[in-house]
């Protein structure tokens, strides 16, 4: 039964005890250990915001060196494509002055050749004709020995002449 | 360490083998245990469990091991006395007029004469409760000290802080914050001193060495008086509302009238809280201890029926004694949550109307 019935002396030391534990453990212990948890909590929730915001711009970041990007590259597109048909175009314009000067260089080398070659006509004609008068000359110089001779062959070349007049 | 038991069960690979050493031990065992002549197994049980001015530890051969308690005592006739209580063993030895009671309704106690005296003497359960409290205090303060230089960005602590971290924030979080509600920042160092006071307490009573093994949480003056800690919290911070809910609660005019039936209860309610928290700690605690200690009485029981008998019982008592200090160990951190619990929704009770409860609501 005595187990039952607390003693008054146990009471006491324990009401001593119990108070002065929880003194101390109320003021020195267990808040610090809850503070600590509550404020490293909120620590990690900043954290997390922290991180998320970072994230955050970090995208945008991303986005915005891409639009930078992809404009770069349009541009570049574009300067290749420029230089490309300027290009062209100097090589169009050098081909059609070659072209041109080549055709003129060719007109005036054809007229050239052809007053050359009627130069060289007219002169292998002249010369043509006094070689054919100095053998005419040599050649009706030995026939024409005899009157005969000379007639008939006046009487030819009159004929010739009629039907066959000289270029 | 159960890993390493079981490795070693594996490797024996034969659970025979192992019984039959048990028996074997059981055997020689009892063999020393022959020497003494019948047991009184209740006496012994109780010797145990109840408070004694004299803490004993072992009998080593025919020497007394044991430490002899301070004996303090304030009588009215004859004054204060402060003594070693060497002087009062064996027990009926009178000294300064005092002398331990062998029979009759202080049997165990100190009395002068026949009178009980103010006895404030340090017994076995209050060094107990001391050791156990310094033991708390050191546990808790290192833990707390470890914060001190340190920063919230720091790394959490790992290894016995870390544990004591998580113990801390299970019962905060798990406990006080929902039964207590918003303000339960008043209350979390109260809950959280007794939940650890207690717990640690019932687990030092289950070490059988010296230290340990006293029966602190279950003697009914130490629940009583954290049953009354509770008590003052609930009754002392309990708001206009909660008071109205006993003397003047919402139910029919004839029922709180010209009898105040319902109040009548509500009061006796608010008497019936502490006493069963008182209860439920003592006998819970208490029967455990009984248990374990009538399990290894059971070798000293069975001794003079011979070894045939007493080495099987033996073995059978090692082996409920281990399953049940293994109970005994989920009992006590369920009693410490279960206290802890209690006193948490009693006093969340006795918030309500507050206007973060009334929110809540």
């Amino acid at each position: 039964m005595s187990l039952l019935l607390p003693e008054s002396g146990l009471l006491l030391w324990m009401l001593l005890t119990f108070g002065v534990v929880f003194g101390i453990l109320a003021r020195y212990g267990f808040p610090v250990i809850t503070q600590m948890v509550a404020k490293r909590k909120e620590y990690i929730d900043q954290s997390l915001q922290a991180a998320k915001a970072a994230n955050e711009q970090l995208q945008r970041l991303q986005t915005e060196g891409d639009a930078i990007l992809a404009k770069a590259r349009e541009e570049q597109a574009r300067i290749l494509k420029e230089a490309k048909e300027t290009g062209e175009r100097i090589v169009n314009d050098a081909r059609e002055k070659a072209q041109a000067e080549g055709n003129r260089m060719l007109r005036e080398v054809q007229t050239q050749m052809r007053e050359e070659k009627d130069e060289a006509i007219r002169d292998i004609r002249r010369q043509v004709a006094v070689l054919s008068v100095n053998i005419a000359e040599k050649v009706v110089r030995k026939r024409l020995d005899t009157d005969e001779e000379q007639m008939t062959m006046i009487a030819r070349l009159l004929d010739e002449l009629n039907e066959k007049p000289c270029q | 360490m159960w890993r390493c038991v079981w490795n070693w069960i594996k490797k024996e690979r034969d659970l025979r083998r192992i019984l039959f050493i048990l028996l074997l031990c059981g055997s020689t065992l009892s063999g020393l245990a022959t020497a003494h002549e019948q047991v009184d197994v209740a006496e012994l049980v109780i010797g145990h469990v109840e408070d004694c001015y004299e803490w004993h530890i072992t009998t080593w051969g025919d020497t007394e091991l044991s430490i002899h308690l301070p004996v303090l005592v304030w009588s009215r006739t004859s004054g204060f006395h402060c003594f070693s209580s060497t002087h009062l063993y064996p027990a009926g030895i009178e000294h300064e007029g005092l002398h331990i009671a062998t029979e009759g309704k202080y049997k165990g106690k100190i009395v002068e004469g026949d009178v009980r005296p103010f006895d404030f003497s340090i017994t076995k359960t209050v060094l107990g409760l001391l050791v156990n409290s310094l033991l708390l205090l050191v546990i808790v303060l290192t833990t707390a000290r470890w914060y001190r230089h340190r920063q919230p960005h720091d790394n959490a602590p790992r290894g016995f802080i870390g544990l004591m971290e998580m113990m801390v924030m299970m019962i905060e979080d798990d406990v006080i914050k929902p039964c207590v509600g918003s303000d339960y920042r008043r209350f979390s160092p109260y809950l959280l001193t007794a939940f650890f006071f207690i717990f640690t307490n019932n687990l030092m009573g289950l070490v059988p060495l010296f230290p340990g093994g006293a029966n602190v949480t279950g003697n009914i003056a130490v629940t009583l008086v954290l049953a009354v800690c509770t008590f003052v919290a609930v009754n002392v911070f309990g708001t206009r509302d909660y008071w109205k809910e006993i003397l003047w609660p919402e139910v029919p005019m004839m029922l709180k009238c010209p009898l105040p039936l319902i109040p009548l209860i509500e009061l006796f309610g608010i008497f019936t809280k502490p006493f069963a928290l008182t209860i439920r700690l003592f006998a819970n605690i208490l029967a455990g201890h009984f248990i374990i200690l009538a399990l290894t009485s059971l070798i000293f029981v069975t001794a003079a029926m011979g070894p045939f008998i007493n080495g099987p019982m033996t073995v059978l008592s090692v082996v409920f004694s281990i399953f049940m200090n293994c109970l005994e160990l989920l009992v006590a951190f369920i009693q410490a949550y279960v206290f802890t619990m209690l006193s948490a929704v009693f006093i969340g009770m006795s918030r309500v109307g507050t206007r973060e409860n009334r929110k809540r609501e």
